[in-house]
């Protein structure tokens, strides 16, 4: 009997099962394939815009895809640098050999972790509630809550022109019976599509023509609590490439035959991630569209070629790869594919990740309608996180939408729905100034420090931080700009208008243009480079950080408006029919979160509030 | 909206023809259970059907029934209209006798609000039939009739658009970094795109004021002296125009002693009894009464005597009104001019009929009264939407005033973000959604 079973050793799977372990609780991994483990089926990346807040963030709460990143890319940069603080985010080009390797050696580490190989085709479910998993073999393994992390694994089709074969990514087995069980739990499932682009053998490519793509020339890490592990001077190249005239015209004439246009897949693809098919058709008029070249890892010569996904037959992907400059002669080491999958309908969901109709049950990453290694390790953690603290009778931890990337990833998930691969984007975070790449550990580590999830040691490092920051501050009041030679030449060389003698430097500093890296020409700050970075972004975009936690304020005043789980909503009357149903289906647990629902008006909150306000006299 | 309701959706007047609107889940069978002739439950929608309403056995009127199916209706919903021949009292009986069977009397503004909550009109659409309701004048009814036709959802949205593209490229920008073909938003290139965005809302509200003016009318207090005539002005007025005053319903009837129409539009005669019946006392309590009247009004009409030397208290009356907000007008243009006054002012009488001429087409003159009818009547006109509409104009100043001082543009992005969901406030849209599918819709990205 285990306290935990954790079903698929993706991303998600990988977190859930590391951070349920730390917790003190008796947990299995169960994957079909040890080899598999933390496996990278995609892009040879970790992070990326919002994606590399999120990877902070479960760094923040006690995981381990972070530190995993840090030890094992060959280029990290981080991007926006030049477009303000709040859109930064990092990206490291992970080696898809080292990260597996170094996520199962954290793993093996985790002493309370047990990981078997096994194929789950079914629950033990009694009274709606979830028991234990039952293996292919029919061995039962009993445990007190089950996570379900199976990736693209169900019912997973791989789709090459109109070859249409089960199989799981890469060859793998797939698991043929699981959602059809879940769906006789009463879950709806619904189907996706993903894919992913060919890979090219390095040797084949004429890198002389491509535009090169370099590291960044600082250093840096993912985690908060670990030192770069990398030489800057050492990292790989990516380049840079394009389609042209020639690519177009045989996309066109063979489009019929591929999986999506031949009308051989079923399932829904990713908006922001559509086939070079797609992009060619959807955007006849633009003349070329941007690909990258990436190397996969420095243990073998395979090339990733990003922006390039398609479900062509091979041979018009032989055609396609050789009609872009510099892939001549490539030799296509692997091909295109689609896959289409089974996952559930996250609106089953609730925002604790646990499912609305199974107790004991969570779910989390792709089988959530999600794509993408970073959300299903945000949720991944959260699951993770929850299930055990459900067994220690404490309070699941629900992230808000102006706390964390990943708050805002669940509740768009479990109010919205999804229809294709959900991806997080930056646009999706109305409180992004707010859920910076630089704050993560200010923001989550509080949180996971009382639900026990990280280290007294990487508790103190955040309390450490604070009261630096506050301790700088202090010393910014105090600090006056003098009038001398070298403050004069440093403001003159610089072209700034000189500030008048005795201004402060907490003042100062509010000036776009002034900086801590002008002001250290003349002044000495005894600080970490984290802590500097901190002020400077209180003090520069005061302003508007101080309206985001207005507009973060009135959100909390909604969200503190609770909706009772026996509301009746057929009871009230004047609801649209539409927000009705939704309503009826979600069963959101907040007014915020009704609000949220799409197809749910003003009008309707305000039905509602009226509606609550009289039957309910708890509620405001 | 479960349950059925029914009105008389004629004015009970004693029109020949009355009808009684049903709308709701049973529209069709409760009013097929009260009619004989064709089968309603059978008919296509939107036909008109001949027959006879029935109480039981007793005939009540012969009717023309329009049955019209969900959901292409008003209200999203059935609906079914009585048309009744037989005057006031067998529409009333009628209307009993649906109600006997189960409907429900609809509240005032019922039919409009449930065709809104079905999402068949906007808010601003669903306003504006609220103000076509409670349209004063044949311009109010036009303006609410054009707005409910959406041609200020259409202007808004026009503007919102606008905001859309600038918002998605800066987000592209931000989720794409690396892809080069794609314009960067700068500070350069936004500036005069958000300038352009200002200059388009500036239109709106300039036209608010004339919504206002077409809406409520013109609010004119007359002051001056004692037995400068005021009182004599505006009876002639009123009595000029007694054929066509109307009674004023609404917020301004405790304060409005009377109105005329002008051009067709409603000038309202603020209650100014105050200032009038001062005669005994000191006349300064007389500026601070009027204080009061002028800051209520659009208009002041400053009224001296021809007759007499202007005095302190008038010069201090008139230099307390703002220039673009008074009329001076010199009474008694019968009598010895004794007047000396340096402003631009206006001479009439209340004598004769044409003593007030100049007066009124000055009125016409300072509003622009003729070349709003000329205009298209899409004007905002409510409090909350003007309020919104300035509120979203102060975010694209705050933009574009932190944009100059050095601000990256993905943070000024927060104000262009609350000008766009404040203009969506005014239409009662959702927004996040929209936002991204513009996105991938103009914008070509992905793995």
């Amino acid at each position: 009997m285990f306290d935990i079973i954790v079903v698929g050793g993706g991303h998600a799977g990988c977190e859930a099962a590391n951070i349920a372990g730390k917790m003190g609780l008796k947990t299995l991994l169960l994957t079909m394939n040890k080899n598999n483990i933390a496996d990278m089926p995609c892009n040879p990346s970790i992070g990326g815009t919002a994606k590399g807040i999120i990877v902070r963030e479960v760094d923040a709460l006690g995981g381990l895809m972070g530190i995993v990143a840090d030890k094992s890319h060959f280029q990290i940069k981080m991007l926006n640098n030049s477009k303000g603080p709040a859109v930064r985010s990092l990206r490291a080009q992970a080696d898809k050999i080292e990260y597996p390797k170094r996520m199962l050696e954290a793993l093996n580490n985790n002493k309370n972790l047990e990981i078997k190989e096994g194929m789950v085709e079914d629950l033990i479910v009694e009274n709606n509630k979830v028991l234990g998993v039952i293996l292919d073999n029919k061995e039962k393994i009993y445990a007190k809550e089950v996570i379900l992390t199976t990736g693209t694994y169900l019912k997973a089709n791989i789709l090459v022109g109109s070859d249409n074969k089960p199989s799981g990514p890469h060859g793998e087995k797939r698991s043929n019976h699981l959602s059809d069980n879940l769906k006789k739990y009463g879950l709806n499932i619904i189907r996706l599509k993903t894919g992913t682009p060919p890979r090219i053998k390095k040797d084949s490519i004429d890198f002389s023509v491509l535009k090169e793509e370099l590291g960044d020339n600082e250093y840096w890490t993912f985690s908060y609590d670990i030192e770069p592990q990398y030489d800057i001077n050492r990292q790989q190249k990516c380049y840079l490439l394009w389609t042209n005239d020639k690519t177009h015209k045989i996309i066109k004439e063979h489009l019929k035959e591929s999986a999506m246009y031949g009308g051989y897949a079923t399932g829904v693809g990713p908006r922001y991630c559509p086939s070079i098919e797609d992009k060619v058709v959807r955007f006849a008029d633009k003349e070329r569209h941007q690909l990258f070249l990436e190397p996969e890892s420095i243990h073998y010569d395979e090339w990733y070629l990003q922006g390039f996904s398609t479900s062509m037959p091979t041979y018009v992907q032989e055609e396609m790869v050789h009609s872009l400059v510099g892939l001549e002669n490539a030799i296509i080491t692997k091909y295109a594919y689609a896959i289409e999958y089974d996952a559930i309908d996250s609106l089953q969901i609730k925002p604790s990740l646990e499912n609305k109709l199974l107790e004991n049950l969570w779910t989390a990453g792709q089988i959530n309608g999600t794509s993408g290694y970073e959300e299903a390790a945000g949720q991944g953690i959260i699951a993770g996180i929850n299930a055990s603290l459900k067994l220690k009778r404490k309070e699941p931890i629900i992230l808000k939408r102006n706390e964390a990337y990943i708050g805002v990833l669940i509740d768009d998930l479990i109010t919205k729905g999804v229809k294709d691969p959900y991806r997080m984007l930056t646009s999706r975070a109305e409180f992004r100034l707010l859920l910076r790449h630089d704050n993560a550990d200010l923001r989550l580590r509080g949180i996971a420090h009382d639900a026990g999830t990280i280290n007294e040691e990487q508790y103190n490092r955040y309390l450490n931080k604070i009261k630096n920051i506050e301790l700088l501050k202090e010393e910014l009041k105090i600090k006056r700009l003098e009038f001398n030679e070298t403050t004069k030449r440093v403001f003159e060389e610089n072209n700034i208008e000189m500030p008048k003698h005795g201004s402060n430097y907490y003042e100062l500093l509010k000036r776009p243009e002034i900086t801590f890296e002008l002001l250290s020409n003349f002044e000495n700050f005894n600080y970490p480079k984290d802590v500097i970075y901190q002020v400077e972004i209180d003090l520069k975009y005061g302003g508007y950080i101080e309206k985001a936690y207005k507009e973060a304020e009135k959100l909390k005043k909604l969200e503190e408006k609770e909706i009772p789980s026996d509301i009746d909503y057929s009871k009230i009357k004047n609801l649209a029919s539409e927000a009705r149903q939704k309503l009826e289906q979600i069963r959101p647990e907040t007014i915020a979160q009704a609000i949220r629902i799409s197809g749910v008006n003003p009008a309707d909150i305000a039905v509602l509030s009226v509606y609550l306000k009289k039957e309910y006299n708890n509620n405001e | 909206m479960d349950d059925t309701i029914c009105a008389i959706a004629t004015s009970s007047g004693i029109g020949a023809v009355s009808i009684i609107r049903l709308s709701g889940p049973k529209a069709i069978e409760i009013a097929n259970g009260i009619f004989k002739g064709k089968d309603l439950s059978k008919v296509n929608t939107h036909t008109i059907n001949y027959g006879f309403i029935y109480d039981g056995k007793e005939k009540i009127d012969e009717v023309l029934v329009s049955v019209m199916r969900a959901p292409k209706t008003y209200t999203k919903e059935d609906i079914v209209e009585i048309n009744s021949h037989g005057g006031l009292l067998t529409t009333k009986t009628i209307l009993e006798l649906l109600l006997k069977k189960g409907v429900r009397l609809a509240e005032p503004g019922e039919f409009t609000k449930r065709a809104f909550l079905n999402g068949r009109i906007d808010l601003l659409e669903a306003e504006a039939v609220n103000d076509l309701i409670y349209a004063k004048n044949d311009m109010a009814r036009n303006m609410a009739l054009q707005t409910m036709g959406g041609l200020l959802t259409s202007k808004i949205k026009k503007i919102r658009n606008k905001i859309v593209e600038i918002m998605a490229n800066i987000e592209v920008n931000i989720d794409y970094p690396e892809y080069e073909d794609i314009e960067v938003v700068t500070k350069e290139n936004l500036l005069p795109k958000l300038k352009d965005v200002d200059k388009d809302i500036m239109g709106l509200l300039d036209d608010a004021k004339n919504g206002k003016i077409i809406k409520e009318g013109i609010n004119v207090a007359i002051v001056g002296k004692p037995n400068v005539g005021k009182s004599s002005i505006l009876n002639t007025l009123l009595d000029e125009e007694k054929a066509i005053v109307t009674d004023i319903a609404g917020t301004t009837r405790d304060t409005v002693e009377g109105s005329i129409t002008l051009n067709g539009f409603l000038i309202n005669f603020i209650d100014t009894a105050g200032i009038r019946e001062t005669n005994d006392v000191v006349e300064k309590i007389g500026v601070e009464k009027s204080k009061m009247a002028i800051s209520f009004a659009d208009l002041v009409i400053v009224t001296l005597n021809n007759n007499d030397e202007l005095s302190n208290y008038e010069k201090e009356l008139i230099d307390s009104i703002p220039k673009e907000k008074r009329i001076i007008f010199v009474n008694k243009s019968d009598l010895e001019d004794n007047i000396n006054i340096n402003e631009p002012f206006i001479k009439g009488n209340t004598l004769t009929i044409d003593g007030l001429k100049s007066l009124k087409e000055e009125i016409i003159n300072r509003f622009n009264l003729n070349d709003i009818l000329n205009k298209d009547m899409t004007y905002i006109s409510n409090v909350r939407q003007k309020d919104l509409l300035r509120k979203s104009k102060e975010s694209i100043e705050n933009a574009v005033e932190n944009l100059e001082k050095g601000m990256p543009v993905s943070i000024v992005q927060i104000d262009i973000n609350n000008a766009w969901n404040y203009l969506g406030e005014i239409t009662g849209e959702s927004y996040q959604d929209e936002l991204i599918s513009t996105l991938f819709n103009n914008f070509c990205l992905g793995k």
